[in-house]
């Protein structure tokens, strides 16, 4: 019994240590490949506005939202806790710029764009699409990865600068509406506590996410199993990686972060 | 010249070319035959290094492409080469006329302002005129393999490689490919190798045929001679794949197949 539990543990390591592997290979043809050829710069736009576009109005309405909702609560919290509403929008602003914008713009585009991404690398792969970039020239890092790198790299940090500004949006509407916060109050709540240093936190988290994200998505379309049961398979577990290790990632750049003072 | 020397590739501990040897001269429409899962495409894709061989020399014009790694140089190589994919591999989110010209771009130092040109070009040449600004999703099986071969022929290449040019259409549209694979090898003095197992195909245009079983190259000759051959394994498949009853299956297929994008 105890064998197949070793054996087993140790088929799984073995496995990751592979998968890692691999992931290496891809990120360092990625490098090769950036430096010693010329990028395809009307792809990178095509993807960028892809995202951009495609990702957009969702990325808005959950961080309106989200702004709304904390709102609501730090409301009704601090009502509760000192008879009055205090320091709504350096709550929302705090909680929003730091964490909640990035971590659910990532979720958001993992989910939208991630997995779109997924599908139609592993389609290009099952049908061969994959073998023709190479017989026609080019390789799918020059092509594909490289565009898709640069999309997803320069579109989650503009789309987190939006979700920031729009949950912020957001926060006023309810403290002004629902608990006659004037808004003067509000944003100065904001400014008054807000520093530099605190949305650099959650900016430059973002670009760990979006490297991460596209990185699990080209990876998981470029190893996928053939036929279309494959190509789903792939676009599943794409999705559910991202978000998961977007959730893990967070934690230890955050804590990385605080540590060399980035609070 | 492509000179394919003691070639060994196996999948999962299973060797698919086991020491497989043959040439293949210029200017000559050669076609491999065998029965399906015999190595047909591992050995196109071993030529194009699509797939890299665990031993033996794969010489082109003299240069050894298996011991090349580096992706600038078999990108170099590659220029030599057209391959039309057994499904066409257009990119679905490309129109006609981009997927025939995005090759001149990385083969060719081609202006940009040729290529509708050339692609019109090549489209006459298969007959797809007025084709240019469809997506690929929107031709049919036969128009598919018209389409990849017009792209493959695009940059002019020495050699083409023609993977199961027949699979999956039916016969009128089979007919057709087969004319347009001997009028590319006459008028533009392409050599080309074509992988299939119809017998029909290989014996109708190829000057030069050779049999894959078992990971090596069984028999080769001109049709004549094949025809003549008592080897024991060209018999069988030949047997059965003449056979009346897996025609007839064959073309039941091919009529389904074809019924598909209509």
């Amino acid at each position: 019994m105890r064998h197949y539990i070793f054996e087993g543990a140790g088929r799984r390591v073995m496995s990751l240590a592979q998968k890692l592997g691999a992931v290496s290979l891809m990120i360092k043809s990625l490098f090769v490949w950036f430096f010693r050829a010329k990028p395809e710069i009307r792809e990178i736009v095509k993807q960028a506005v892809r995202i951009g576009v495609e990702s957009l109005p969702v990325t808005i309405l959950t961080s309106f939202f989200t702004g709304m909702v904390l709102a609501l609560q730090m409301g009704y919290t601090s009502k509760y806790l000192f008879n009055e509403p205090l320091y709504i929008g350096t709550m929302v602003a705090f909680s929003l710029v730091k964490e909640l914008a990035p971590v659910l713009t990532s979720i958001v585009v993992a989910g939208r764009v991630g997995a779109s991404v997924t599908a139609e690398i592993g389609t290009m792969k099952v049908t061969e699409q994959i073998d023709a970039l190479y017989t026609l020239g080019t390789n799918p890092t020059r092509y594909l990865l490289i565009p898709r790198y640069a999309a997803f790299l320069i579109t989650i940090p503009l789309l987190t600068v939006f979700s920031d500004f729009t949950g912020i949006f957001g926060g006023f509407l309810v403290s002004n509406m629902k608990f006659s916060v004037p808004g003067s109050v509000y944003w100065n709540d904001i400014v008054t506590f807000m520093e530099i240093k605190n949305f650099m936190h959650g900016f430059v988290k973002t670009f760990a996410f979006a490297f991460m994200i596209v990185t699990v998505s080209c990876y998981k379309g470029l190893t996928c199993e053939e036929g279309a049961e494959g190509v789903g398979r792939a676009t599943t577990q794409s999705v559910v990686t991202s978000m998961v290790l977007v959730m893990v990632l967070d934690y230890f750049i955050s804590a990385a972060l605080v540590a060399i003072g980035l609070i | 010249m492509i000179e394919i020397q003691n070639i060994t590739k196996s999948y999962s501990g299973r060797k698919v070319l086991d020491n497989a040897s043959i040439t293949i001269n210029d200017g000559e429409i050669f076609s491999v035959i065998g029965p399906s899962g015999c190595g047909k495409s591992t050995l196109l894709k071993c030529i194009v290094r699509l797939i890299k061989p665990e031993s033996g020399r794969i010489l082109v014009d003299g240069r050894n492409v298996v011991d090349i790694d580096d992706e600038f140089e078999l990108a170099k190589i590659r220029k030599n080469f057209g391959y039309l994919f057994q499904g066409g591999a257009l990119f679905d989110s490309l129109t006609v006329m981009e997927n025939i010209t995005f090759g001149l771009k990385y083969l060719t130092d081609i202006p940009k302002s040729e290529y509708p040109r050339i692609a019109r070009e090549k489209l006459a040449l298969v007959g797809l005129e007025n084709a240019e600004n469809i997506k690929p999703a929107e031709l049919s099986g036969g128009m598919k393999k018209r389409a990849a071969l017009a792209r493959a022929i695009a940059a002019e290449p020495k050699y083409i490689f023609y993977d199961e040019p027949t699979t999956g259409l039916d016969p009128i549209t089979s007919d057709m490919i087969l004319g347009l694979i001997s009028d590319m090898a006459a008028k533009l003095k392409i050599t080309s190798i074509i992988v299939t197992h119809d017998i029909k195909l290989a014996f109708t245009i190829s000057n030069r045929v050779a049999m894959l079983d078992k990971g090596n190259f069984e028999i080769s000759g001109t049709p004549e001679e094949l025809r003549k051959s008592s080897s024991p394994a060209f018999k069988k498949f030949t047997d059965e794949a003449l056979s009346p009853d897996v025609q007839g299956r064959r073309h039941d297929l091919d009529v389904k197949h074809h019924k598909q994008w209509y």
